[in-house]
């Protein structure tokens, strides 16, 4: 993929990914077949900048997400994080890189082990990766707690304490403990109701931009990947139907998966839904164990014709910085 | 909506509490509304608002203990359902109130065959038996939208999707013609594209069968599409209460006005910075004898510390409870 600032290298170059995932059946667990959960998936994550990578559930954004950090296996594909290739590193290797590479999990309640006090949470990934003096890591901790907004009170107090928005708070302190460049955001908001969500978005915001942090947000709440996000990914069934700038996308979507996605969201003002025509897809996202022949999404794609059916799209920069799988732009 | 049509159901006044170990939570607290046939009224909150608590409690589906209705009357054909007993409350649920809840694999019976569980409320409520009920069932898969029936008649939960076992969910509600459908969070686990679907068909059903519905959500979206009046509720109390081009045109309550604003927009102008409500919602272990919104609210003044304001009516047909408006002509920011 060409970089539309050829002068900014990329943070993370991600090169035809591909997580499979065996199919076993029978006493001897022998592998019928396989669910391709990322399929040959390219991106490119610039510094500084957020990339939203959104899809509906199953079509493996999250698995795209944890494969990039390491925390899934790849089949195939190279993943390259500041200039050095680690799809292929051993545990130990990775185990050095971590640090600058971490993850905010969807459910905070799980996510925490219910057993530790805050700054026992907090203080883990120090303790793991460096060498501080109990001083040094307490006063570290508080200063995490300052910067996501938790009362430095609270340190001794165990999660079940808090509530659903301050628990994610904790999460995101721990992720920025070992100062890291990359953080992948996995749904950080879905589990959080509406007044908070804003709260916890605005709070990722100053973050990044106090310490020029990178996201991948991958998330399936359109609206607010449009507001946080400098480019987005669009995924469907495994594989990246488009990317392009987030005002772009938003305002033309190309492919006709993206186009029926965000005419499908509903509008919070009843002027707009009056008029609002949602492009109604028909039936049900196909299995990725069992994807069908040609395109993904030909078989709920209305505008599809015969080579869709025949034929696998690539994923094609149409517009710099704009690439789309899509037959109807490939000609 | 004719005005002098008796509602199909009238709430006045009902409380639920909770015994924890904590004390008393009172869950709601005092709602009142009446609901009009061929209407949809969209209940708005967040977790913990009591939205739920509150239709759970017009069926008898609270558990008993902890909960306890303490107080308040429901009216529905004329029955107080609050005092009815468990017998005749059952022939209610599910014939002349219908059900639809989040999560469609859990609400569905997996050892049994969909069309089992559809002939099921035909056979206890409508007396329907062999043949008969088929047929019924048959016409109500096919009303929902479910290609092919008789092939998908004998099929078990596990062999739909989520957006196929939500229809199958809505047929079973449908299944007695209720005259009130109660919807609680029915979209919620659906991904957008079948959400899509299942508004589209929940529009569709409403012009075909007219019956009255009450829409349980947190998505203000899916509201301003499909509803037509719509309560906002906070901390087990109705805030506002208007009709749907009113209250999103108009709201009052800075609760409303603030819920509104946090919500990113997928189309037109994009915030540069989304507005939050500061702080969070609070457990409701006493009796307010103040604003519960107070502690997040912009404009709280001494009075919101120590009366709870009443729903009162502010504009036509549009109710809120903020002391804020009791001298009329005052709106917020």
């Amino acid at each position: 993929m060409a970089d539309h600032q050829p002068e900014n290298e990329p943070l993370v170059e991600v090169r035809d990914l591909k997580v499979y995932f065996p199919v076993l059946a029978g006493v001897l667990r022998r592998k019928v077949g396989e669910v391709k959960a990322v399929d040959k998936v390219s991106l490119d994550i610039m510094q500084g900048e957020t990339l939203g990578l959104v899809g509906e559930s199953g079509c493996g954004k999250t698995t795209a997400g944890r494969a990039i950090l390491r925390l899934n296996d790849i089949t195939d594909g190279t993943v390259k994080i500041k200039g050095k290739y680690i799809h292929k590193s051993s545990l130990k290797e990775i185990r050095k890189i971590r640090p600058t590479m971490q993850m905010i999990f969807q459910d905070p309640q799980e996510s925490l082990n219910p057993r530790m006090t805050v700054s026992a949470i907090i203080s883990e990934p120090l303790t793991e990766h460096q060498n501080l003096s109990k001083k040094e890591r307490e006063e570290r901790v508080f200063d995490l707690m300052d910067s996501v907004g938790l009362n430095r009170d609270f340190a001794t107090r165990y999660p079940h304490e808090f509530s659903g928005g301050q628990r994610q708070r904790i999460g995101i302190a721990r992720a920025l403990a070992l100062n890291p460049e990359l953080i992948v955001c996995d749904e950080p908001i879905a589990a959080l109701d509406v007044s908070i969500q804003a709260q916890v978005v605005n709070l990722l915001e100053d973050l990044q931009e106090e310490r020029n942090l990178t996201y991948l947000f991958i998330s399936h709440d359109l609206g607010m990947v449009r507001h946080i996000a400098t480019r987005v990914a669009v995924m469907y069934l495994g594989q990246i139907v488009e990317i392009g700038k987030s005002e772009s996308l938003y305002s033309s979507p190309l492919h006709p998966y993206t186009e029926a996605l965000l005419s499908a969201v509903p509008e919070a003002d009843p002027e707009i839904e009056r008029t609002r025509k949602a492009i109604v897809l028909s039936g049900d996202v196909p299995s990725p164990a069992n994807p069908p022949e040609g395109c993904n999404f030909c078989n709920r794609c209305p505008k599809a014709f015969d080579i869709c059916h025949k034929v696998e799209p690539t994923l094609t920069e149409i517009e710099p910085g704009r690439f789309v799988s899509c037959h109807l732009y490939n000609g | 909506m004719a005005e002098d049509i008796s509602p199909v159901l009238s709430v006045k006044d009902l409380k639920v509490v909770f015994s924890t170990r904590k004390g008393e939570v009172h869950a709601v607290n005092t709602i009142n509304f009446d609901l009009n046939s061929g209407e949809l009224l969209g209940v708005v909150g967040e977790s913990g608002s009591g939205k739920s608590v509150t239709m759970m409690s017009l069926l008898g589906l609270l558990p008993s203990p902890p909960a306890r209705i303490n107080g308040g009357t429901v009216s529905f054909e004329g029955k107080d359902l609050l005092k009815v007993n468990p017998k005749e409350i059952r022939k209610i649920r599910g014939g002349e109130i219908g059900f639809i809840f989040q999560d469609p694999m859990t609400s569905l019976n997996p050892v049994f065959s969909v069309g089992f569980q559809i002939m099921e409320p035909l056979k206890k409520h409508m007396g329907l038996t062999g043949r008969k009920a088929q047929d019924r069932a048959l016409e109500l898969l096919d009303l929902v939208g479910i290609p092919d029936p008789k092939k998908r008649f004998k099929d078990y939960p596990h062999q739909f999707s989520g957006g196929m076992r939500q229809r199958v969910m809505i047929a079973i509600a449908l299944a007695c013609d209720p005259k009130l459908l109660i919807a609680d969070e029915p979209t919620t686990a659906l991904d957008v594209t079948i959400q899509a679907q299942i508004l589209e068909l929940v529009r569709d059903l409403r012009k075909k069968l007219g019956m009255a519905i009450i829409w349980i959500t947190h998505d203000l979206g899916v509201i301003a599409g499909i509803a037509t009046r719509v309560i906002v509720m906070y901390a087990g109390q109705i805030v506002e209460q208007a009709n749907v081009e009113e209250l999103f045109a108009n709201p009052q309550h800075p609760y409303t006005k603030a819920l509104i604003g946090t919500i990113p927009a997928v189309r037109g102008e994009r915030a540069k910075r989304l507005n939050s409500i500061r702080g969070q919602a609070p457990t409701t272990l006493r009796e307010p004898h103040f604003c519960s919104f107070h502690p997040r609210c912009d404009f709280a003044f001494d009075k919101c510390t120590s009366i709870n304001p009443q729903l009162i009516e502010q504009r036509k047909n549009h109710l809120v409870a903020c002391h804020l408006f009791e001298d009329k002509g005052v709106t917020v920011g």
